[in-house]
């Protein structure tokens, strides 16, 4: 598998970033935060058009370059498998993709997914031809039957949606990661910072999806740089494949030829 | 008495009334909104673009007609 290259449903895309496009203080901000991320692949929210302004408001779609960046519809927002489901199909439409960030939110205080309503979404977008990228939580039963259920991919969360607080629990992850070797596995939402993202890259993530990390940011353009790099960094680590961890020191330098040695 | 010339339909949860015989692409022209970036819900049942011209509005049609935002 090419160091850049994140496939999904059959398509390739030249980057591991995926990166979000909410919460930036204005549409210049975020097209220059996301050509520095390098990304391939945006993810948008589907909303009702603003009637009080002629012609909507201003658009999304003025500030994405979608021959640089393909769009990826998410269902936030949504609670049931019903609302989900009627969400991806006005995303698919409005964004002309097969492709759907499916969220079916459980619990409003910590925005954990429902699993049951996930499942059962995921089924009937997959019937539908969609190419359904589920967020879920680090659960490796869940991730499996996602898989089953035809996900394309599965994107277990390092922490709370917006929190930044980075990878909570390694074990969770890393066991995830040993078991679903036949799709990506991406990990969505809780990335604070560079090293963040890089870890979880180095443990074998396929990607890294990524919105408040970055437009949250003193410098949002600075930071999308860094998480692109970091992606790039931590992919490069875990293909190299890292050296043993020791206890004690090895020395670097020749042990032989010291000066001033005598035999 | 609501006269025969006008349908009321309930648009993104908002009453209007619009023009007996309009049509979906109708109402777009008259709030202003391009047909190519939005997508459009008829009583729960997306409606393809290609339809937009044909689909006449009826009473008490509900209406979703939404767009692409910023979003994680």
């Amino acid at each position: 598998m090419k160091t850049e290259t994140l496939t999904l449903g059959g398509r390739s895309y030249p980057s591991r970033l995926i990166v979000g496009t909410g919460k930036y203080p204005n549409f210049d901000l975020m097209r220059l935060a996301i050509e520095a991320s390098g990304t391939a692949l945006v993810t948008v929210a589907v909303r009702r058009i603003d009637l009080s302004q002629r012609g909507g408001g201003k658009s999304l779609l003025d500030y994405l370059d979608t021959r640089k960046v393909a769009l990826l519809p998410n269902t936030a927002g949504c609670f049931t498998a019903d609302e989900a489901v009627r969400i991806a199909r006005l995303g698919r439409e409005a964004g002309l993709s097969e492709l759907v960030k499916l969220e079916v939110i459980g619990d409003e205080k910590t925005l954990f997914p429902d699993n049951e309503g996930l499942l059962q979404a995921t089924r009937v977008l997959v019937k539908e031809g969609f190419t359904v990228l589920p967020y879920t939580n680090d659960d490796l039963v869940v991730a499996k039957r996602l898989r089953d259920a035809g996900a394309a991919a599965v994107m277990p969360l390092a922490a709370p949606i917006g929190s930044g607080l980075g990878m909570q629990n390694a074990v969770n992850l890393r066991l995830l990661l040993d078991e679903i070797r036949d799709l990506p596995v991406i990990v969505d939402a809780g990335v604070g910072t560079a090293s963040d993202a890089s870890m979880v890259m180095e443990m074998g993530a396929d990607g890294v999806l990524m919105n408040t990390g970055i437009a949250g940011a003193g410098d949002p353009v600075k930071m999308a740089r860094a998480m692109r790099l970091a992606v790039e960094a931590g992919r490069l680590a875990c293909e190299a494949g890292r050296i043993p961890k020791k206890l004690c020191a090895t020395a670097s330098s020749p042990v032989e030829g010291l000066v001033g040695q005598d035999s | 008495m609501s006269g025969a010339s006008n349908v009321t339909i309930v648009l993104n949860g908002e009453t209007r009334g619009v023009p007996a015989g309009a049509t979906v692409l109708a109402l777009l022209e008259t709030i202003g909104i391009a047909p190519g970036r939005v997508a459009i819900e008829v009583n729960g049942r997306v409606v393809r673009r290609d339809d937009y011209l044909r689909l006449v509005l009826r009473d008490n049609d509900k209406l979703e007609v939404v767009h692409l935002v910023g979003g994680g």
